[in-house]
């Protein structure tokens, strides 16, 4: 097998994580050629229960669509952390939001931690917590490099809504340089 | 030139039956389908078709027989708990013999069960929901690619058959977003029902010359307006009731015949791995694409294993069924739901092999893992479930 990527997403409904994915998944399909599949998982709650999209990314036809064998794992929710990371690979890279998601002492020795206050960079730095999932993007893009840095950028400009696209931008490079940082400082929690 | 869209299977649904030349929507939203009638919703008025959003889902199937009747071709959507509500009119318009496209988008039953989770529970309520022995086309596609090819064939065979056709999908392939491409409908074959050859005057509905008797628009581009009469109670061929026992024996044969006759062109199916399988896998819809990967996994280690995958649930694919069970040692019948497909896959076998069910009602997809390691031991239990020890500490919740 050649090129495999997958990636859960998953927060609770009204976070963002399904726009998330769906922003790594066009960049994948439009900007890179590759094949991309992204299912959404949500409860009939509209706000509040634990949701979260699978999104793999592959350089040949994907089959089975739901993630087995996750790679990268965000969670801003402990509920979503709860429920969703029973498919992790060994050595996943692992995004939480630290104030929102606390990370069991077991968990950080069979995958890398990484913590960030994600919500709260969102609301007070960039100036609106809808940029949260743009922010996790980039920082996902920094981190593991799984897309070109300019696919995704393309991508979000052509997702987000016109008048929060500077913004969204903005959170975008914000999370790369974040992403960068944990690539060359390893995980957060040991 | 078709186009190429990232988009989810019920999008992908709603386009294709766009291109297969829908004509008239009514329908009630319900979680998992709602994207289909979100998507027609926008794109419907802008073309000057008419979108109906109804009051209910009993209102919006009785609509469509009506706008299907009158000529155009309409299709409605729901869900399990919605499909359940269709169900008489469905019948109605069996006996109407109108074309129809009802698409279920299958979730977790019974009731309204797992309104946001997939599920294979009303393979056995779209061949029976509705009471009666009527005749039903249902067809399940696999991949949101497959389901644009499937969507327009449903149209085609409704039209030729002068038949309600089933559409199922599962609330996993229903927003599962992929690349699919979207045909013109001139890359296509589009089927539309026959027209009578007579003048209005000299037109049945019901017209004993025919196996499946034209049914004439109301009006004509030429100014011909066909008015007839359409009855739930047996009809003759003015389309008013009769009672007259050998007549009521016949027509219902015919209805049968009309789809029974002509399974070569109304079943699809799919072979894979089967030339030297010793196990076979049956499978539909999103469940068949993990028995795929399971397959190739096995495959790899030696083991003889395929899978026979219809596409065409009903009717059934009895010959086929019944030649592989001649060939195979077992069968595994792979579904999301306690083993509906699997009872008819045990009537077709008959007792000649083995059939094995992997039977998963729980709200999520079977995975390849649990159909390899029924491969591997077809007599082990793979389903997920609560153990004892779960059970007592087990508070419900997510």
């Amino acid at each position: 097998m050649g090129f495999h990527y997958e990636l859960r997403f998953a927060g609770v409904g009204g976070q963002g994580s399904l726009t998330a994915g769906t922003i790594l998944a066009h960049a994948a399909v439009f900007h890179t050629n590759y094949y991309a599949t992204q299912v959404p998982t949500y409860t009939s709650q509209v706000r509040g229960g634990a949701a979260k999209a699978d999104i793999i990314i592959s350089d040949t036809p994907i089959v089975f669509a739901e993630s087995t064998n996750v790679d990268f794992f965000l969670a801003t929710h402990q509920k979503a952390y709860d429920a969703y990371k029973g498919d992790l690979k060994k050595g996943a890279d692992v995004l939480v939001d630290s104030g929102l998601v606390k990370v069991p002492d077991e968990d950080a020795k069979i995958y890398k931690i990484y913590e960030y206050p994600l919500v709260k960079v969102a609301k007070y730095e960039i100036g609106n917590v809808v940029t949260m999932n743009v922010l996790a993007v980039g920082i996902c893009v920094g981190l593991t490099h799984v897309l070109d840095v300019e696919a995704v950028r393309e991508t979000v400009k052509e997702e987000v809504p016109e008048r929060f696209l500077d913004m969204n931008l903005k959170a975008f490079d914000m999370g790369l340089e974040v992403g960068e940082k944990f690539r060359r400082e390893g995980p957060t929690k040991k | 030139m078709g186009r190429i869209a990232f988009l989810n299977a019920n999008a992908a649904v709603a386009e294709a039956a766009l291109v297969a030349g829908l004509g008239f929507y009514a329908g009630y939203p319900i979680t998992p389908s709602s994207e289909v009638p979100e998507r027609l919703s926008k794109i419907m008025p802008e073309k000057g078709l008419p979108f109906m959003m109804m009051e209910d889902e009993i209102a919006s199937i009785n609509a469509c027989v009506g706008a299907s009747a009158s000529g155009v071709k309409a299709m409605t959507c729901t869900s399990g708990p919605g499909f359940s509500l269709k169900q008489e009119a469905l019948g109605m318009a069996c006996m109407f013999e109108v074309p129809l496209v009802v698409v279920d988008v299958m979730r977790g039953g019974p009731s309204t069960g797992l309104p946001t989770r997939p599920s294979q529970q009303d393979i056995m309520q779209a061949r029976w929901g509705t009471h009666g022995d009527h005749p039903i086309i249902a067809v399940a596609p696999c991949n949101a690619q497959e389901a644009v090819f499937e969507t327009i064939r449903a149209f085609n065979l409704a039209e030729k058959f002068r038949q309600p056709v089933v559409l199922l999908t599962d609330g996993s392939l229903s927003h599962l977003h992929t690349k699919i491409y979207i045909p013109d409908p001139d890359e296509v074959e589009i089927v539309d029902r026959a027209q009578p050859e007579v003048d209005p005057e000299n037109y049945y509905p019901y017209d004993y010359n025919y196996e499946v008797p034209p049914l004439a628009k109301w009006w004509t581009e030429d100014g011909k307006s066909y008015r007839y009469h359409l009855s739930s109670l047996i009809h003759d061929k003015t389309g008013f009731p009769t009672v007259y026992p050998k007549y009521a024996q016949w027509l219902l044969e015919r209805m049968h015949n009309k789809i029974l006759n002509h399974r070569d062109e109304i079943l699809k199916y799919e072979y894979y791995k089967m030339d030297d399988a010793e196990t076979c896998i049956v499978a539909f819809g999103s469940t068949a694409e993990a028995a795929r990967v399971a397959i190739d996994q096995a495959r790899e280690e030696g083991i003889k294993v395929g899978m026979f995958r219809p596409l065409t649930i009903w009717p059934s694919p009895e010959e086929q069924i019944r030649d592989i069970a001649s060939k195979v040692k077992q069968f595994i019948v792979a579904e999301m739901n306690l083993g509906q497909y699997k009872l008819e896959v045990e009537r077709i076998v008959g007792g000649r092999a083995p059939v094995y069910g992997v039977s998963q009602a729980a709200g999520v997809l079977i995975r390849p893992s649990q159909i390899y390691d029924k491969i591997k031991d077809p007599s082990k239990r793979v389903e997920i479930g609560l153990t004892e020890e779960e059970l007592k500490r087990f508070g419900g919740g997510e």
